[in-house]
């Protein structure tokens, strides 16, 4: 497969296995330049994997994948690093820094000032203003350990969002974030495709899904069920089969907002 | 309550910090080799006055004294100190693990029965004072990848199984070197275990110089990856997506570390508790960010152990308790004390 030339993601037949356990099984698609795009599945259905791959954190064991027509796996880190920022599902530090300093070291690819490699101030300037667009500002001298969960996940989309990078691939960017703020993060991202920035956002919240995703990926015990639009995809029967229930989509009144809610 | 911090490093505040810890250091490397009677001194000081018309002219005994005993002990105590403090630092941010240090990891006791077999082979005596250096060195790396290997549980490294490894490491090597002094004759026993008690006595500078390039070229190298360090806090995963070369950075500081801990039991015996007490005292000062903590760390670290041999050397005068026993009776309380605040605040380093 020739790869689109506005693809910043292309995956072609990926598979991966753990043992004798397959978790990724043929899955194709591509991503371009400014796009927003959801994976969901249920829990297992090799989410996570897929985006680790697309990292470059996991070799796949079969097919390909490329991010900006480089192989991620092999691809120097700090070159990646500067084009693909990767918000892991789990995050714990073992020292209690401060959030500002999680947050700069985001900043780690665009290289530091002397042998110790300190932030100049391009790094403290991105630092805040990456900050400023999750609201954790007002967080920033408070300790790793003194913050919340939901506090803890908008620091590191704030770490993500200050490594400036052209594709941001986010494993459940908005658990554990309250209504509003989860709301603000889908914004940001969707406001951040005007400038080209393209996310690929591992979710279970299929009512942000279908309302600012361009395209959905559902994958199911590792197989790819549908890739589309979500107005298109959400109804189809698979994919209701994907989720193990009936799903019923809607509009809100008045807005027209989709929302999306199991009917069992 | 938390005390205040900067959110983040600024020049400023590494300048200072640095600033602090050189004056430090100097004030216990040119004060500490005065303390402890000499000829003609008072009050257990050396005659300053009787040092000074030594340093001018015809050298004197406390001229002598000074630069050709003490001052190499206590540089070569400093040496140790801001060694084995800076790997404190780099192993506890690569294992995670707040409870890593050479001695608890069992680095320094792989070091120290390879030294032994060294001698007890009788390779010092064909081959050089380097020979126990070298021994050293590869006991201590043999033991890191034992420790790790023992210890990880796919990729990860987690705080129980490793230091369970840690431990099943130290005593296995323990016994070990127990066997080989079993098995010594009364002649070696004598020169193992003078050399196994450790302590900086009879240090002499072409044999300091020897142990303190390796473990200044370690510490450059550790400085070098501070800012890996910091990101490798949170994991390799976490560090390679931000654009750390992780398996780089981890290599870079076990090697680095394995050195320093070759040198400093080559140098001084396996001496216990600095890697773990000053980076705790050094980040509770200054924050974990390693690009201030790590320098501080080894500046610390090196007063530390200048401080705790001279408190060996005049403390049951004229008696000499090798450095090691001073450190353990330090540290041991002051661990505890570290561990008590810790719970009374409710959170642990390492459990979050």
């Amino acid at each position: 497969m020739v790869a689109d030339e506005r693809a910043v993601l292309a995956a072609s037949g990926l598979g991966f296995a753990y043992a004798e356990t397959t978790i990724l099984d043929g899955v194709t698609f591509d991503i371009a330049a400014g796009e927003l795009c959801c994976i969901v599945g249920q829990s297992g259905a090799g989410k996570s994997t897929l985006l680790r791959i697309a990292g470059g954190l996991l070799s796949p064991g079969a097919g390909t994948v490329h991010t900006f027509g480089l192989d991620p796996a092999t691809a120097r880190r700090r070159q990646l690093a500067r084009r693909l920022a990767y918000l892991p599902q789990d995050f714990s530090l073992a020292f209690p820094f401060t959030v500002t300093e999680v947050v700069l070291m985001g900043r780690y690819a665009h290289r530091g000032r002397g042998f110790l490699g300190l932030e100049s101030s391009a790094d403290r300037d991105a630092a805040q203003a990456a900050m400023a667009r999750v609201d954790v500002l007002p967080l920033a001298h408070r300790r790793w350990t003194d913050i919340s969960g939901g506090e803890r996940r908008r620091a590191l989309l704030a770490q993500a969002f200050c490594q400036h990078a052209e594709l941001l691939l986010l494993d459940e960017p908005t658990a554990a974030l309250d209504p509003a703020h989860a709301l603000a993060v889908m914004t940001a991202l969707s406001t951040g495709r005007d400038g080209g920035t393209a996310a690929v956002c591992v979710t279970h919240d299929l009512n942000l899904a279908a309302r600012f995703a361009d395209r959905v990926l559902v994958l199911a015990a590792g197989r790819q069920v549908a890739w589309g639009p979500p107005a298109e995809i959400l109804a189809q029967p698979e994919v209701q089969h994907a989720f193990g229930v009936p799903l019923h989509m809607g509009t809100l009144p008045g807005s027209r907002l989709p929302f999306v809610v199991p009917a069992a | 309550m938390t005390r205040a911090r900067a959110s983040h490093l600024s020049r400023r505040r590494l300048a200072t910090a640095i600033t602090v810890g050189l004056v430090v250091v100097i004030a216990a490397l040119v004060v500490c080799p005065l303390i402890g009677a000499g000829p003609g001194g008072d009050l257990g000081l050396l005659d300053v006055g009787d040092l000074v018309r030594g340093a001018s002219g015809e050298p004197t005994a406390a001229w002598r004294l000074y630069t050709f005993a003490r001052l190499p002990r206590a540089v070569a105590a400093c040496v140790v100190g801001a060694g084995l403090a800076a790997a404190g630092c780099a192993l506890q941010s690569m294992l995670r693990n707040p409870l890593a240090e050479p001695y608890t990891l069992g680095i320094s006791s792989g070091a120290a029965l390879f030294a032994v077999l060294a001698i007890r082979l009788g390779a010092d005596r064909v081959l050089g004072s380097g020979a126990i250096d070298s021994a050293a060195f590869i006991g201590a790396a043999a033991a890191s990848f034992a420790v790790w290997q023992l210890g990880r549980v796919g990729r990860n490294l987690p705080p129980a199984t490793l230091l369970l490894a840690g431990v099943t490491v130290a005593m296995f090597c323990a016994a070990a070197s127990m066997l080989v002094l079993y098995t010594s004759d009364f002649a070696e026993v004598y020169r193992i275990v003078g050399w196994m008690m450790g302590g900086l006595d009879y240090t002499l500078w072409p044999a300091l110089v020897e142990s303190a390039v390796p473990i200044a070229v370690s510490l450059v190298a550790l400085l070098w990856v501070a800012r890996d360090l910091n990101a490798l806090a949170a994991g390799a995963d976490a560090a390679a997506s931000v654009g750390v070369i992780a398996q780089r950075a981890m290599a870079i500081a076990f090697v680095a570390s394995a050195i320093i801990v070759g040198a400093s039991v080559s140098l001084a015996g396996a001496v216990g508790f600095v890697g773990l007490i000053v980076p705790h005292a050094a980040r509770a000062v200054v924050g974990p960010d390693h690009r201030v903590m790590l320098p501080v760390s080894i500046l610390a670290g090196g007063a530390f152990l200048v401080i705790a041999d001279t408190l060996g050397r005049v403390a049951l005068a004229p008696r000499e308790l090798p450095v090691g026993i001073v450190t353990a009776l330090m540290g041991g309380p002051f661990f505890l004390y570290v561990l008590y605040r810790e719970k009374s605040r409710g959170r642990m380093w390492g459990a979050m």
